[in-house]
């Protein structure tokens, strides 16, 4: 990353609630909820938007360009307007895209819009029909996998794995409780850690379903200025520092026996490189992580924080990611609590923004958050990493 | 603001059934053609970090579609981000990227193969609303008929303007070696070709097309590593229009227009007519060459059919690749558009080569009847 152009700002985030069924509105009025959202805590109105940028996945409602029906209600009308999707990563993407477009002078306030109705397809079929149709369709499960699992009860004894990989569940729904908008809010507790590692029905190997995200309806949307107008139109504007995306290729085999560095680890180490960041679970005040399930909640912390061994175990189980702990990782509930595709890795940095403004709500962390880290996930393991800032104070390296 | 530089294109030729490759095999081509051009490369020293790829996951029948083609696009272990849209947006983006100073170089590529589905209508479909327009049948070139109808009332366009489109069309596309549809046609063959959804005949129709088209962008102080003769994009614009057909004045060029203002504002035209020297259209169907060329502002509203016959079409060399009307897939178009005017800038088309062409105009269409569309400038 060269010198930035000129920096923004994040002035404007709606939600929509997460459910697993919105039947009371279709796609065009979901999307509009979440633009309604969006303008009013901007405190602006369509006039002020240069650029809409829209993404979900095609084969998940099966509508071809869906933006050109959006359009009813995403205000698009008369407007410049992009369509970018990545999978997963779809909504991190767009904050990304909306960042350099913003950053670039050719727009000075652009909206994003993220948005899943997966009640409307088959989630596991569309993300089957990712896979290539000679090679892998026929062997892919959608999303579910245990590798995870079964590596971390490898190297961890199975006893500590299960364990910790409950816990982490059992934290996400605590955090999700708190969140009026979450979609899967069980109420659990840690003394049924025990009960739900033998119980939980099994997905694949020790992948239960109490592990696995969600499949949720919902739109999250949001709002970016240059620093000129952000400075004008907001009162507290949360300041993007700097992106990375990583992908890799479809293929887990192509480098031989030995594991290839995850793009979490890569991306991380890029980017804090880039920004000075030596030591992240200090430096962070928060991490919203999209996190696919507990397993591999757990297991990319370690990546994304750069932590060795079993330290990214000894921190949750020492409650360190606790919203009162040194870095609380996704106050939101996370992705095993609510996941519109689409949106879902947008709503990592719109709740991590929401935590800088400290107006999260419920979920809000008690200390100061200054500094938020927010990833992606979509893909074969592709990575989307964002950094952002309370002040614009941070040094250029 | 950084000036971004066009430092080189390569263009697949396009077919209408490229049963030999899948889309990796015409990707992995056209990037072994811009890397031929350009020594480009993706190392972690100075290599290529930021892609933009084009494609669409209902023509591939792939979610996620850019999934399955990491390695062609150079994107392992690097930025990769697709333009889930009419490919012309991915250059507007890339410029953004290169811009905003997150990158210095952006390797751009698209395509799709309109062969694969069993009717590229049946995709097209998909595109309206569950609810209320998908079943009555609608897709992009049923649609596509309405406005012209409309258009040919406003404009007074004939049964014989389209076919001498057509004809001209398949003339320039015979000197293209990228084109797919090369075959000579006379103006009575087009004009009593079997009607394919009143009043568009066969003829009148873009055939379906399989195809891949690269660019590599780079910023101004970076692009004399790639290229001695850089083309400079200097203009980007984009607009939506309504999404009812009821609620829109088909002929209007609504969206269009104000997709050209912003591009041209950008890149500092303020007539079109005066300042632009050739344009590139997607001409899915003979009547939209005329009524694109006026959105554009080549001529007054209402006036295509005009224009035409007062030879407007080899003042503004329009189309000299042979256009949408010669093939080009549906959501790649926009960049054979671009690359086209990037080798006419360059002086490097060949037996088509204009003379005297300094800055161009390309545009492209998403959506049904033109909902949507884009603009870029490119100049010398």
């Amino acid at each position: 990353m060269g010198k930035r152009n000129r920096n923004v700002g994040i002035i404007g985030i709606g939600q929509t609630e997460y459910s697993s069924h919105k039947e009371h509105q279709n796609q065009v009025e979901m999307v509009n909820e979440g633009v309604r959202y969006a303008l009013e805590d901007a405190g602006i109105t369509l006039d002020d938007i240069d650029c809409v940028i829209h993404g979900n996945m095609e084969l998940f409602e099966m509508v071809h360009q869906p933006d050109l029906w959006h359009s009813l209600g995403s205000g698009a009308y008369g407007k410049e307007q992009l369509r970018i999707t990545t999978g997963g990563t779809t909504g991190a993407s767009l904050v990304c895209a909306a960042d350099n477009l913003v950053a670039s002078g050719m727009y000075d306030v652009v909206m994003a819009i993220g948005l899943e109705k997966l009640q409307e397809g088959h989630t596991t079929g569309g993300i089957t029909n990712m896979a290539d149709p000679l090679w892998f369709r026929h062997l892919q499960t959608g999303a579910l996998t245990a590798t995870t699992a079964t590596m971390m009860m490898e190297e961890f004894g199975e006893e500590r794995a299960k364990r910790a990989a409950m816990k982490y569940r059992i934290m996400m729904d605590k955090h999700a409780c708190l969140n009026p908008r979450a979609h899967r809010r069980f109420g659990l507790d840690y003394d049924q850690i025990d009960d739900l590692m033998n119980t939980s029905p099994q997905l694949v190997g020790e992948l239960r379903l109490i592990h696995m995200c969600s499949q949720s309806d919902g739109a999250c949307v949001m709002i970016f200025a240059s620093e000129e107008k952000a400075k004008k139109l907001c009162k507290n504007p949360v300041w993007i520092r700097d992106h990375i995306t990583v992908h890799r290729e479809e293929t887990f085999n192509n480098f031989g026996i030995e594991m290839p560095e995850m793009t979490h680890h890569y991306a991380a180490r890029k980017l804090f490189e880039r920004n000075g960041v030596t030591n992240p679970v200090e430096y962070f005040d928060v991490f919203e992580m999209y996190d696919p399930s507990a397993w591999w909640g757990l297991d990319w912390a370690r990546e994304f924080l750069l932590l060795k061994g079993d330290e990214h175990i000894r921190l949750l189980e020492d409650g360190e990611f606790d919203l009162d702990g040194k870095l609380p990782i996704n106050p939101s509930g996370g992705v095993t609590a609510s996941n519109p595709i689409g949106a879902t890795a947008m709503l990592r940095p719109a709740e991590a923004a929401m935590q800088i403004r400290g107006d999260a709500g419920p979920q809000q962390i008690k200390k100061e958050v200054r500094h938020a880290l927010a990833s992606g996930f979509g893909g074969t393991l592709w990575t989307v990493l964002i950094m952002l800032e309370k002040d614009l104070d941070w040094q250029e390296v | 603001m950084k000036r971004v530089a066009v430092c080189a294109v390569a263009q697949y030729k396009c077919d209408s059934n490229i049963w030999h490759k899948r889309f990796q095999g015409m990707l992995l081509d056209v990037l072994e053609d811009i890397q031929k051009q350009t020594g480009m490369h993706f190392s972690e020293d100075g290599g290529v970090r930021s892609i933009v790829s084009s494609s669409d996951d209902v023509f591939d029948a792939r979610t996620i579609s850019d999934n399955g083609m990491t390695d062609v696009l150079g994107a392992h272990y690097r930025e990769e981000e697709k333009m889930a849209q009419e490919s012309l947006n991915a250059l507007g983006y890339a410029m953004s990227i290169i811009r905003s100073g997150h990158e210095d170089v952006v390797y751009v590529a698209g395509h799709c193969k309109e062969s694969q589905g069993e009717s590229r209508n049946m995709c097209t479909n998909l595109s309206y609303d569950p609810f209320y327009c998908r079943s009555l049948g609608l897709d992009y070139t049923n649609v596509a008929a309405l406005q012209a109808r409309v258009y040919m009332a406003k404009s007074g366009l004939t049964e014989e303007q389209m076919a001498k489109i057509v004809v001209r069309a398949r003339q320039w596309a015979a000197k293209n070696p990228y084109a797919n549809a090369t075959e000579q046609v006379e103006l009575g063959e087009v004009m009593y070709s079997p009607m394919l959804c009143d009043p568009i005949r066969t003829l009148h129709a873009y055939p379906v097309s399989d195809g891949a088209v690269a660019f590599l962008l780079a910023s101004e102080e970076k692009a004399h590593e790639y290229t001695d003769n850089p083309v400079w994009l200097t203009g980007f614009g984009s607009c939506m229009d309504s999404y009812f057909l009821g609620d829109r004045d088909l002929a209007s060029n609504f969206a269009l227009k104000k997709a050209a203002g912003r591009a041209y504002n950008m890149a500092g035209v303020k007539d079109a007519a005066e300042e632009i020297d050739l344009a590139e259209v997607m001409d899915c169907f003979a009547y939209q060459q005329p009524m694109w060329l006026e959105g554009l502002g080549f001529c007054g509203d209402g006036e295509g059919a005009q224009f035409i016959d007062e030879g407007g079409l080899e003042k503004y060399h329009v189309n000299l690749s042979g256009g949408m009307l010669a093939g080009n897939p549906i959501m790649t178009s926009g960049l054979y558009r671009a690359a086209e005017a990037v080798i006419q800038l360059k002086g490097e088309a060949g037996e088509h080569q204009a003379s005297g062409v300094s800055r161009a105009v390309a545009q492209s269409t998403t959506g049904g009847a033109g909902q949507f569309h884009t603009v870029v400038v490119l100049e010398r």
